[in-house]
């Protein structure tokens, strides 16, 4: 079942010297018990994606396209209807648990608080008492002590604290999780931990989610599909092993490169990168946005701005490359 | 080679902070190092926050003061005093993580990298040593970045004048601590290209601090994992990566993503205390080889909580502090003595 469904979602920020196109044009959709990873460097747009679905981002920002939400449109809400959505629906971890939580707060009511203001009537009724065995619970489940509700987060580790962030998106039982950059900071043992956790939540409580990260190999390893960002536009979507090992798309194919695998001796001695930087948003190239930087860029990728299109069943990427069999394909095949 | 020792060497170290009980300090950052750095070499230093990693790169620039054993430049122990340091710094560099907080907004490109120059108060065409160590550090044509300010370029670019900066000074050691987690992944091997390029090119030691075994594999030639003020294991890269000894050391390359094929053994809790080092084996009470009957069965699980380790010692092949078979407590662990690069893989 679909959970969420962006359509064409254009997102423009407005600066001093007009329009920021961030997002550019982007569908995608998340199922129940499935994780969809969205990976990209930054400037992206991959946190601006997630800010829009729940509509967090500055009111002058204009935000063209559909967004549904168990069928429900989301941009075209009252701030009533969204108030009761965020938190009870949609929940959203973000990175940097450090400056997510309230320093002069206890734990435990900062993990009180969402239910209080956004939980069912009667969970919002339920007495002190029953409000603290809740919290309790939701600490438990995420792997922290029940007691550490009364902690403030500057006792507890960073571990601990992107855990206590994961416990207050729980809070109100929502169906879909958005989790940006949830691991960043941490240690990788830490992210381990944490991204074992968030598996376990989809597969037990089958909710849907969107996870956001730099990293395409963490992805990789915890998500159903990718999608690869670049320049405000998916440029690469498939099954996630396949997107890792074998990405169609030469920035992808780039992206996946640049996080080594150990053992391979390919790799050994040999970091890879990729030459020149993201384009500005307000300075994109014309043509395909990522062709001054790729390997395989023939004359038409100047002037043809090619669209997401079918690479293999299930996968589709966006470069002139995909789907014609030519001496075109044979180039990137040789990039391999 | 200039001289018989090497540029670097580190014996016996211990650094700590805060009150002493007993002439010890109460955390015990570094405690008990010993290690060697070959002109040439790019040596990774790898562990979880609070393993002590970045108190022994700081140990090592001067900037940390040991209060038991010490560090050798070329043979001769570190002179503390300011005038000595000073001329130590300009051969012995630092790399920071996050090059937009290293480098002063207000100042250009140019006076980035030239500022080392004035403070040494080095003779000569500051001009072209600016170009030059521009050029090194991959931004040509230098003259085009001299004016530029720091939020006029992409991140890559930033780390690229913090390394110019220190190259400038024409150093002989390069600490880099974290020198690519805050950058994008497409730029980072562009970064890490350079640092081998720079160690070929000019013979340049590389010391780098991180927590990515991925960089490790990369480009050092040794890897040391630390865990909680020691290194646990040592050896060259492909040999600890490929066939890690230490359970530590195990179960940090099995939660990587890319290594697919081994069963991930993620570790409960996190890197303990620096203020309350456990007994005997420091890893045990996080060692899986003590909770999956390893250890019971190889007869040392007594001795693993109860025994302290020795400290790993200088100039082992492949060498790791842990008790079970094979590994250096029953002294087997690699070829005997030997400098750690000349020997070939196990």
């Amino acid at each position: 079942m679909t959970l969420l469904e962006i359509q064409d979602l254009h997102v423009d920020y407005r600066i001093a010297g007009g329009l920021l196109p961030a997002v550019r044009g982007v569908d995608l959709t998340v199922g129940k018990g499935q994780i969809l990873g969205v990976a990209g460097e930054s400037g992206c747009g991959k946190s601006t994606l997630a800010g829009a679905v729940l509509r967090l981002l500055p009111a002058s920002t204009a935000v063209r396209g559909r967004i549904s939400l168990h069928g429900e449109d989301v941009l075209g809400m009252s701030w009533g209807r969204l108030r009761a959505v965020r938190w009870s629906a949609a929940s959203i971890v973000f990175q940097g648990a450090m400056s997510g939580l309230n320093p002069v707060h206890r734990i435990g009511d900062q993990i009180a608080e969402p239910i209080l203001l956004h939980g069912t009537p009667a969970q919002r009724k339920a007495g002190r008492k029953a409000l603290a065995g809740k919290v309790g619970e939701l600490l438990e489940s995420v792997g922290v002590p029940a007691w550490r509700a009364q902690s403030y987060p500057h006792e507890l580790s960073g571990g601990q604290r992107q855990r206590v962030m994961i416990a207050m998106a729980l809070a109100c039982e929502p169906d879909l999780i958005i989790a940006d950059e949830p691991t960043t900071a941490l240690d990788v043992m830490v992210q381990a931990q944490v991204m074992a956790l968030l598996k376990s939540l989809v597969t037990e409580r089958g909710v849907g989610m969107m996870l956001i990260s730099h990293d395409l190999s963490v992805l990789s390893h915890v998500c159903d599909r990718v999608a690869v960002m670049y320049a405000g536009r998916i440029v690469e979507e498939g099954p996630a092993g396949t997107l890792f090992t074998d990405a169609c798309h030469p920035y992808a194919k780039a992206l996946a490169g640049a996080f080594p695998v150990i053992g391979d001796m390919a790799s050994r001695r040999a970091p890879r990168g990729l030459p020149g930087d993201p384009p500005y948003p307000l300075d994109l190239p014309g043509g395909c946005p990522f062709h001054p930087r790729c390997a395989v860029a023939i004359e038409q990728c100047a002037t043809e701005d090619v669209r997401l299109r079918p690479a293999a069943p299930g996968r589709a990427a966006a470069c002139v490359h995909v789907g014609v069999a030519s001496e075109s394909a044979t180039a990137l095949e040789n990039l391999r | 080679m200039t001289s018989v020792h090497p540029v670097l060497e580190v014996r016996d170290l211990h650094v700590g902070f805060g009150p002493r009980k007993g002439g010890v300090p109460e955390v015990r950052a570094v405690d008990g190092v010993e290690l060697t750095a070959e002109r040439g070499q790019i040596i990774a230093l790898a562990g979880e926050s609070g393993c002590g990693k970045t108190t022994l790169a700081r140990t090592l620039l001067g900037l940390a003061q040991p209060w038991r054993g010490q560090v050798l430049y070329h043979g001769t122990p570190l002179d503390y005093r300011n005038s000595a340091l000073k001329a130590y710094r300009r051969k012995v560099q630092l790399v920071l993580q996050d090059p937009t907080g290293a480098l002063n907004p207000r100042r250009t490109v140019y006076e980035a990298v030239a500022e080392g120059l004035r403070i040494h108060r080095v003779p000569g065409d500051e001009r072209a040593k600016v170009a030059q160590a521009l050029s090194l550090a991959g931004l040509r044509p230098a003259e085009n970045f001299f004016g530029r300010y720091p939020h006029e370029l992409s991140g890559g670019q930033r780390q690229r004048v913090v390394i110019a900066g220190a190259l400038v000074l024409n150093p002989e050691v390069i600490v880099a601590d974290e020198p690519v987690s805050s950058l994008d992944a497409s730029v980072r091997g562009e970064i890490l290209a350079l640092l081998m390029s720079l160690r070929d090119e000019l013979g340049l030691t590389v010391l780098v601090v991180t927590h990515d075994l991925g960089l490790a594999w990369n480009i050092a030639d040794q890897l040391a994992v630390m865990y909680l003020g020691r290194i646990v294991e040592i050896g060259r890269t492909e040999q600890v990566l490929a066939a890690p000894k230490h359970p530590y050391t195990e179960a940090l390359l099995s939660v990587l993503p890319e290594t697919r094929h081994r069963e991930p053994v993620i570790l409960t809790g996190e890197a303990p205390d620096p203020r309350h080092i456990p007994d005997g084996c420091r890893f045990h009470p996080r060692c899986p080889a003590l909770t999956d009957g390893r250890a019971q069965r190889a007869g040392v699980a007594d001795r693993c909580v109860g025994e302290p380790l020795q400290m790993l010692p200088l100039h082992r092949a492949h060498a790791a502090a842990c008790l079970l078979p094979g590994h250096v407590g029953d002294g087997i662990a690699g070829a005997a003595g030997g400098v750690p690069t000349g020997v070939t893989a196990s």
